[in-house]
């Protein structure tokens, strides 16, 4: 069963680039990872670049159109993932809850849905 | 007399159908689904004077069959499928029954509490959900305890089964180390029932006796149940539903506690209550504190129900 762990958090709620705490917290996300894919449950998992890159495109009036920034305007915003694949929820939160994020924003757990029909290229 | 033997059987033998199929199959759905199709097996074929010895078992045996089956159906040879065959007998004697054994349907009903009180759903879909399934009580009757819809109440349980099956919500007893922040959850779903009958919001009755019976029963599976629980918990519901008669007088107004009639306090209730808070106390002196006890049931010694 596999679920995406989207992290998120204000961007001035992280640790300073450059000081101690953001060594830490580094290194923190390192063990996290290492501990995930030496459990066997590491699917996938990046950061992002932050909501200033980001472009929104959607159809309008039959034409694309892009805006620059985020679909939604919040102040925790989404600063990347992880794909897990775990036998279910309560070892999904278990992990969740292991992401040094919770300490200052938050993790979403979301389960994938499963399509006869759509091939999955999500850890397969 | 009542003329349908099934509609009396219902009440009491679909909680524990629900509890042992969950167990069996992993998922609340399917474990419905099959009970409804056994009880439709059963409209379909007892009249009567024609019930089967033992109902209860006839019924497992022929949900778990429909359960089979319609995962045959569907082609879902997942990891169900052999583990559901492995519990029927290879050769299905049309008289062979499955008996759940008491330990095992014990342990099944106690995990599909925890499971309809995963922290996962929402506090009202907790609540609708174990009056549901563990109580059997239907949408009707839980839209009508909490004043909402028929419709309301339908669409709140639809959804959080949506979430379990989606999210595959596990329905299983907690490990030690996990129980007590679980219990809490628990605890809470049944003193939102007790309250919710106790003084019932629906303001032309003061007293839901219903929902308080359900919330006693809840609290004494677990205190059956778990080898460490929150046995004063279960004797505050007692003590406090012993005066349920004499509460509100024959209009339905409230009697101050000094007004009411001792007399008429529910005395069975009283003791059981001083009865649950005296082992109480002698468990917290002899260390349900002690997390290895969690795991040793004999620690509690024979009294243990």
């Amino acid at each position: 069963m596999k679920y995406l762990i989207l992290l998120y958090a204000a961007p001035d709620a992280r640790p300073v680039p450059g000081t101690p705490e953001s060594a830490a917290e580094h290194q923190a996300w390192m063990t996290y990872t290492m501990d995930m894919i030496q459990a066997g449950v590491h699917r996938g998992g990046d950061a992002l670049h932050g909501i200033e890159t980001a472009t929104t495109i959607r159809e309008v009036g039959g034409s694309l159109a892009s805006t620059d920034g985020p679909f939604a305007e919040t102040k925790e915003t989404l600063g990347g993932y992880y794909l897990i694949d775990v036998p279910d929820l309560d070892t999904a939160l278990e992990w969740a809850g292991r992401a040094p994020i919770v300490k200052y924003g938050a993790a979403e757990v979301r389960p994938l849905m499963v399509f006869d029909d759509i091939p999955s290229t999500a850890g397969a | 007399m009542n003329p349908d033997p099934v509609a009396q059987i219902f009440a009491e033998e679909w909680p524990r159908l629900v509890a042992v199929l969950v167990r069996d199959l992993g998922d609340l759905a399917l474990a419905e689904d099959a009970a409804q199709d056994a009880f439709v097996e059963a409209a379909r074929r007892w009249g009567p004077g024609s019930t089967p010895d033992r109902p209860g078992a006839w019924l497992l045996t022929t949900a778990r069959r429909k359960a089979l089956d319609g995962l045959r159906r569907q082609r879902r040879f997942d990891e169900r499928l052999p583990r559901l065959a492995a519990q029927l007998s290879p050769e299905p004697a049309v008289d062979h029954v499955d008996e759940a054994d008491p330990r095992q349907l014990g342990d099944a009903q106690l995990a599909l509490v925890f499971g309809c009180c995963h922290p996962s759903l929402a506090p009202d879909a907790q609540v609708a959900l174990t009056l549901r399934h563990v109580c059997g009580l239907s949408t009707a009757q839980i839209a009508r305890a909490f004043l909402v819809p028929e419709a309301t109440m339908a669409k709140r349980l639809v959804r959080a089964k949506h979430k379990i099956t989606a999210a595959r919500v596990p329905f299983s007893v907690p490990e030690p180390e996990h129980r007590r922040d679980r219990l809490d959850a628990v605890l809470g779903v049944i003193y939102l029932v007790f309250t919710e009958g106790h003084t019932a919001s629906d303001s032309a009755r003061l007293i839901r006796g219903d929902l308080c019976d359900e919330a006693r029963w809840l609290a004494s599976l677990m205190t059956a149940l778990l080898p460490t629980n929150p046995r004063s918990g279960s004797a505050l519901l007692a003590f406090t539903d012993a005066r349920r008669a004499t509460r509100a007088d024959d209009h339905g107004d409230l009697v101050l506690l000094e007004d009411q009639d001792r007399s008429r306090w529910d005395r069975a209730a009283i003791d059981l209550g001083h009865r649950q808070l005296e082992r109480a106390s002698i468990e917290q002196r002899t260390g349900p504190t002690n997390p290895g006890c969690d795991r040793r049931r004999s620690c509690l010694g024979p009294g243990l129900e």
